[in-house]
């Protein structure tokens, strides 16, 4: 049984999910990869696994986003 | 990157992200989280107060060197843990058999040597963020200034 704001969470993590696959600029598809990350472990806690949904917050929508940063400093921001 | 709007607000947020690692790391086994959820918040809290100002304010926070330091220290610190119980007749990583007391459940200190584990892991993790951190941006400087 899946209520409205699962169908709503989903489908965002879905075109979150696409939109960096399909975005040419890399800070901005850096920054939907942590909305992605966020949504993630939103519906993480909705499953009911509280302990992954603070892991998937910490590492996907924080250091993942850092390092990615860091990364495109160090590099060339366009694809 | 410079914004002042980023590094008042960052300057805001950060003891308020740390503070909530910590309370993450120790009560890891009253509720969820750990010394990996814990420790990944304190190595991002200290990310992204490198990453707002610039990497001198970050380093005069916690060097590279430090952060080399505790990486190595935390996982020491796990295996010394883990041996107190073999010095005291038992298993490694021997709890409540070892002799350490558990207090009252859903107290503080609860766990016996569970809290020791959990800080260690903690000191671990977060330093390893900032280690890794530290390795990207300086990336290959640090080795060409050192030969």
């Amino acid at each position: 049984m899946t209520t409205g704001i699962e169908i709503f969470l989903l489908t965002f993590l879905i075109v979150c999910a696409v939109a960096v696959a399909y975005l040419k600029d890399l800070l901005s598809a850096v920054i939907v990869f942590g909305a992605y990350s966020l949504i993630m472990a939103i519906n993480w806690q909705m499953l009911g696994a509280p302990d992954i949904a603070i892991t998937e917050a910490a590492l996907g929508a924080g250091v993942t986003t850092f390092l990615f940063i860091a990364t495109i400093s160090k590099t060339r921001r366009s694809e | 990157m410079e914004d002042l709007l980023v590094r008042i607000i960052c300057r805001l947020v950060v003891p308020f992200v740390q503070l909530y690692g910590l309370y993450v790391i120790t009560h890891g086994h009253l509720s969820p989280g750990g010394g990996f959820a814990g420790g990944a918040i304190v190595g991002a809290s200290m990310i992204l107060f490198a990453l707002a100002f610039n990497l001198e304010a970050g380093s005069r926070k916690l060097s590279h060197d430090i952060s080399l330091l505790m990486e190595s220290g935390g996982a020491i610190g796990f295996i010394l843990a883990g041996f107190v119980a073999m010095l005291l007749g038992q298993n490694f990583l021997t709890n409540k058999a070892a002799g350490f007391p558990l207090g009252v459940p859903g107290n503080l200190f609860s766990s016996g040597a569970i809290f020791f584990f959990s800080v260690a892991i903690g000191f671990k993790v977060g330093s390893t963020m900032c280690t890794l951190f530290y390795n990207l941006i300086e990336g290959s400087d640090r080795h060409r200034s050192s030969e």
